[in-house]
């Protein structure tokens, strides 16, 4: 039934109120997409983090694949799974720990193109609204994952580099939660000023000019634990053919009681 | 203006079918990692990091690959477990109910000796306990946000991996696959009780490929004497007990003790290296596999040792 039907009143009033109508209309949709984006606007990477999704914790890497190449030191010359350039395998020929320790670079494997692949654990806290630390026992070392936008790289590069880090909650699901917080989502972090390191401890190489592209999920399994897949793309137009495309898998505990602070040792 | 509200109203309804990842494509195996497990193939007795039992030790200790040569054994099909530890690719569509236009199964398929896997997800309930197995056993599948988790049961027995690592018809095998643009990451959370004292995990990444038309179902097979040792001889290949000497060939090889090679949950965990810090001094050289990725070896400028051994003399060189 239209509603002119209701009104008994005349052509130029019904003409009026129809212009008001669609006017409001047209502000009520605007309002309608406009306020959860001025909403997103003002809240932080930590008050829009995922409801079901939860980072933070300490996490263990679990070392069910490339053993021989993680948990120890593999032999010199040994670059399975990477795709290497020549330059690179020539690089990786003149591994000389001692020259590293000598140099104090006993933590070149333990840059965020490597360390992600160590036998580890990760203790992931918000250090402040916009940043998650990421410290690992391994090598005592920590990465920060920063939200905010402009964070760029000043000073000279370091082991892990800078990284910028999105949440990608992906299209909208039907799985939101009321506050529009997402009950998912993962994160995508870009890592660049390394200073150049080792993709594995027997001197695998990665230059300054690698980018690291990682994404960061967290999936819930069938016997109550979580697990957190880490999707790592390193981009290293120096040493590799092409992107070096890796995942892996870290088990969340209850608490700190295995956390195991160690030395960087660039031969074990 | 009510038009466009009625629309509006009706994208939103069917926002959530629209929204979901479209894993639909040809996705190639990226063997950036583990490839010698995921290409040659794990070395015999090389368990490191596998949280097997005792049974799944004696019983993966008797394996002789030489079994698949077999004719009873040759059309058998890999467990979906392959689908993360082979070499092959993988090919995912998506099938459609005309009446509804709802996604009802997310078909998996791209090698030719592991089942396809039908990812039901309209909810149909499983097969009956008394029902048979079948190779890809029954999947059904839920979005949880950007990621489709899969669970799979029924099926059979076979191996979890190549060397004769078992898996029972009792493994419970939950998948959980997450698209970021044009890399698909799969990770897989094998619960076994028969052959397990905890889960094993693992994942791989594969990249959508657009040239490519990706393999299709499994072939048709037709068993027919390999070997002529096998053929109807009822010769059944296999270790005894006591007998196997490639945990020692392993051992040597990389100077792994070797208990160690032979697995247990304890080594998939990095305080396990504590029992390895005085033990254990690297090989002097890699001479074996050194600079196999991707599709085969490394390009032919490097010069490296893609496959088999450098070194004739090599005391495992000699068994080329």
């Amino acid at each position: 039934m239209h509603w002119s039907r209701f009104c008994g009143c005349r052509a130029s009033v019904r003409k009026k109120a129809l212009t008001l109508m669609r006017i409001f209309g047209v502000i009520t949709l605007l309002l309608a997409i406009a306020a959860p984006l001025a909403g997103q606007a003002a809240k932080s990477a930590k008050t829009t983090a995922p409801t079901d999704a939860d980072f933070t914790g300490y996490w263990v890497s679990l070392i069910t694949e490339d053993w021989r190449w993680r948990m120890v030191t593999p032999a010199k010359g040994d670059y399975a799974s990477i795709p290497l350039t020549l330059k690179g395998k020539e690089t990786a020929d003149t591994w000389d720990p001692a020259k590293d320790e000598a140099a104090g670079n006993e933590c070149r494997s333990y840059g965020a193109p490597g360390i992600m692949r160590a036998p580890a654990r990760l203790h992931i806290t918000w250090q402040d609204e916009e940043t998650l630390k990421v410290d690992i026992d391994y090598g005592q070392q920590t990465r920060l994952l920063r939200f905010a936008n402009g964070s760029s790289a000043t000073g000279p590069a370091t082991w892990q580099g800078n990284t910028v880090a999105n949440w990608e909650a992906g299209p909208a699901t039907g799985q939101e939660t009321p506050s529009g917080r997402p009950k998912y989502a993962s994160i995508k972090t870009v890592t660049t000023h390394l200073r150049p390191g080792y993709l594995r401890k027997n001197g695998v190489p990665y230059s300054g000019e690698a980018v690291l592209t990682e994404y960061w999920d967290v999936n819930k399994e069938p016997n109550g634990s979580q697990t957190l897949l880490v999707t790592t793309a390193v981009h290293d137009p120096m040493y590799l053919q092409r992107d070096w495309i890796t995942a892996l898998e870290f088990k969340k505990e209850p608490d700190g009681s295995k956390w195991d602070p160690q030395p960087c040792n660039s031969r074990w | 203006m009510w038009r466009f509200g009625m629309l509006l109203l009706a994208l939103s309804a069917v926002s959530p079918l629209l929204a979901q990842a479209d894993l639909s494509g040809n996705w190639s195996a990226l063997q950036h990692q583990d490839w010698m497990e995921r290409g040659p193939g794990p070395d015999p007795a090389d368990f490191l990091g596998t949280p097997l039992n005792e049974q799944a030790l004696a019983k993966a200790l008797a394996y002789s690959i030489s079994q698949l040569s077999m004719p009873e054994h040759q059309c058998e099909l890999y467990p979906p477990t392959y689908m993360l530890i082979g070499p092959m690719s993988l090919k995912i569509r998506a099938i459609v109910d005309p009446t509804t236009d709802k996604v009802v199964d997310w078909r998996m398929s791209g090698a030719a000796d592991m089942a396809v896997t039908n990812v039901w997800m309209d909810g149909r309930p499983a097969p009956s306990e008394n029902a048979p197995h079948a190779f890809e056993g029954f999947t059904t599948g839920v979005w949880e946000g950007n990621t489709l988790t899969t669970r799979t049961i029924d099926i059979k027995a076979g191996n979890l991996r190549r060397n004769g690592v078992p898996i029972s018809d009792r493994a419970v095998i939950t998948r959980h696959f997450t698209r970021h643009g044009n890399l698909l990451t799969v990770e897989m959370f094998v619960e076994d009780p028969v052959y397990l004292t905890e889960p094993y995990v693992m994942s791989r990444t594969f990249e959508l490929n657009t040239a490519a038309p990706g393999a299709d179902e499994p072939y048709h097979c037709s068993p027919e004497p390999e070997v002529a040792r096998l053929g109807e001889t009822g010769v059944v290949p296999h270790i005894l007990p006591g007998e196997n000497t490639f945990p020692e060939e392993f051992s040597k090889m990389y100077h792994l003790p070797v208990d160690v090679v032979l697995g247990g949950a304890a080594e998939m965990y990095p305080e396990f290296r504590k029992q390895l810090k005085d033990k254990y001094v690297p090989p002097d050289k890699c001479v074996r596999y050194c600079c196999g990725w991707g599709g085969g070896s490394a390009s032919d400028e490097i010069k490296c040792i893609g496959v088999g051994f450098a070194d004739a003399e090599h005391p495992f060189g000699r068994r080329r």
